[in-house]
């Protein structure tokens, strides 16, 4: 993962080659070399610079602006929009909302993802269908799958419908604060974690055979041999996914807005739903800003600290 | 995989995996030599039934779509439901195309998808050959300046590009909606695999291609692009779906019925008094569902191999 671009070794091989003594030939062909190697990162580079990093930088200044476009007034407030931020309890409610959601789709997702990458990897004839099965959601466009599931969970929807069937009486899924927030968590679960699976079993199926044979035949049972052979070669993919999976969590947004609004309450109002909310229907567009700069902090803090501790848990890096 | 019949069956069956010609009944030959054949079994049968009980919450909602989606709204919500229609209905249908531009949208839909999809497969292979196989000043920086997006939400730049959108005269165009996937933050991840690939490409391939004359973009197009091909793939599946699902920069960009994507368009069902029209969103669903479950269906171990090959492992 380190951003370290590798010197093509063709490079290396072809200077000794041409030696010291076409020295000017050799440069022209380096700086055109150099040329080619820019001309080939324009595009993203300019992508990268033009609507990422500027667009950051302009999200720092915005939010040190009081800034409602209906009234298009600008004025510099300084930190203004921060400390108006933490006493704004909504703000709190949507800070609460996003923990609780990352970690539960965090902690789900994962053990999910490699509960099924290991009950797949137990190479079973047939299992390729149940593969596609647990794969299928991904496919799924996020909207729609979200439509789905919020008819299943109406009151008087599906889930309740085969549950009334059983004599069950179903909470209103959606409506009930607890509830509300735990569908969606669950909703975004099968839609993703499909992914999550296929890089663990990608990562299982490269974990050698021997490794683990050895270490029954060593007496080891099968949770210990998991524990102490499997997890810890598979830590690389563990981390990235985690990594993956934490800032996926942090943008959830369609679900949201189709399945709950937010509601009850703003008990799923997330940050970015949040974010949304103030921009796009209350157009505070400095405000919003401030909650994109608290967002981008978060995310920017998670990520450091997935690495940091990635020395302490992470076997071998690749 | 196995080399000796003494060693013990695992409890998840791998070990006699590998022989199709065990009968699944009690075949007395086999059972002296196994220590433990009826656990054996029941593991089997454990697992599959675990597999098929996991499937349900995967499987089904999609089930339930396509079959509501021919259920008259007076069905919808029976109690007890029933999975299947009473009454086969294609209005619901009908209305899905007739009461929204839906047609329209999903063209959007799908060429807006291409469109980003084609675009970042050609750049972000560019500029990850280029960081990973060619040599220039400033290298490691201008990746560092580029991995930069990986690290941001595209949430949280949203103001400022819809700002500038709206200078740019491109509020209710599609032009934000293929540009910035395509070359702002969520193009870096391609950006990112290709790299990883290319470093992984043996480089005696390139030195033949030198030697035959090939310049670097000869290199690039003729040697590497045409040996990246699972990179490809995955990063074509992957940039497709994000566009495919992108919901709310459309919700911010566009503004008009005929201009939406489907993700926005799929919410709009409602009848005069925003009462939604379940059946009718459930047609439109489907149809936006099944054609791309369809084509994976059909597609998938290219579809599969190619995310797991790439496997993003760092």
């Amino acid at each position: 993962m380190a951003p370290t671009a590798n010197p093509a070794p063709v490079r290396r091989a072809d200077a000794r080659r041409t030696g010291a003594t076409r020295k000017p030939r050799r440069n022209a062909m380096r700086r055109r070399e150099a040329l080619t190697g820019y001309l080939f990162i324009t595009p993203q580079l300019a992508g990268a610079i033009g609507l990422v990093i500027i667009p950051l930088v302009v999200v720092f200044y915005y939010s040190l602006h009081d800034w409602n476009a209906l009234s298009s007034s600008f004025t510099f407030v300084g930190a203004g929009n921060y400390t108006k931020l933490l006493a704004d309890p909504s703000f709190a409610d949507s800070l609460v909302a996003s923990a609780w959601f990352s970690i539960g789709l965090v902690t789900l997702n994962i053990v999910l993802a490699l509960a099924l990458a290991v009950l797949l990897n137990q190479r079973l004839p047939g299992t390729t269908l149940f593969r596609t099965f647990f794969f299928s959601p991904v496919i799924v466009s996020l909207v729609a799958w979200s439509i789905v599931w919020s008819f299943l969970l109406q009151f008087d929807g599906g889930i309740n419908g085969f549950l009334s069937a059983v004599g069950i009486q179903g909470p209103n899924w959606l409506r009930t604060g607890p509830t509300a927030m735990l569908s969606v968590i669950v909703v975004q679960v099968f839609k993703n974690v499909g992914l999550n699976m296929i890089l663990f079993l990608a990562a299982l199926q490269s974990v050698p055979l021997e490794l683990r044979e050895a270490a029954r035949i060593d007496g080891a049972r099968a949770w210990r041999v998991f524990r102490s052979i499997t997890l810890p070669l598979i830590s690389p993919t563990l981390l990235l996914v985690s990594i993956i999976t934490v800032i996926g969590s942090l943008e959830v947004f369609a679900q949201i807005a189709v399945l709950t609004g937010g509601g009850p309450g703003n008990s799923t109002t997330v940050l970015v739903f949040f974010l949304y909310q103030k921009a796009f229907r209350y157009h505070q567009f400095g405000y919003a800003s401030a909650v994109g700069v608290v967002l981008f902090v978060i995310v920017l803090l998670l990520t450091l600290a997935q690495f940091q501790t990635r020395r302490r848990w992470v076997h071998d890096e690749v | 995989m196995m080399r000796s019949d003494q060693t013990e069956p695992t409890p998840s069956g791998r070990s006699t995996a590998g022989s199709p010609t065990k009968q699944p009944g009690r075949s007395k030959a086999v059972k002296p030599r196994r220590a433990h054949p009826p656990i054996w079994w029941w593991s089997r049968i454990c697992l599959y039934g675990l597999m098929a009980v996991m499937s349900i919450p995967f499987v089904f909602p999609t089930a339930w779509m396509f079959l509501s989606s021919f259920k008259p709204q007076a069905e919808l919500f029976r109690k007890p439901p029933a999975l299947l229609p009473e009454h086969w209905v294609l209005e619901p249908y009908i209305n899905a195309i007739t009461t929204q531009p839906f047609l329209q949208q999903y063209w959007n839909s799908v060429y807006i998808a291409t469109l980003v999809t084609l675009g970042t497969l050609l750049f972000s292979s560019m500029a990850g050959y280029a960081f990973a196989r060619i040599r220039f000043p400033g290298a490691n920086f201008l990746f560092m300046v580029v991995l930069v997006g990986m690290m941001i939400p595209a949430e949280v730049t949203i103001v400022p590009l819809y700002r500038a959108a709206n200078a740019l005269h491109l509020v209710d165009t599609h032009v934000p909606l293929i540009v910035i996937p395509m070359l702002g933050a969520p193009s870096v991840l391609a950006t990112f695999i290709m790299r990883q690939f290319f470093l992984g490409l043996p480089g005696e391939l390139e030195e033949a291609g030198r030697l035959d004359g090939l310049g670097r973009v000869g290199i690039f197009a003729r040697i590497a692009l045409p040996l990246s091909k699972p990179a490809l793939s995955a990063v074509a599946i992957i940039t497709f779906l994000k566009s495919w699902n992108l919901y709310l920069e459309p919700l911010v960009f566009v503004s008009t019925k005929a201009k939406f994507t489907l993700p926005v368009g799929l919410t709009q069902y409602q009848d005069s008094y925003g009462e939604l029209q379940w059946n009718t969103q459930l047609a439109a669903t489907t149809m936006t569902v099944i054609p791309v479950l369809l084509v994976f269906l059909f597609a998938q171990r290219q579809f599969v191999q190619g995310l797991a090959q790439t496997g993003l492992k760092g």
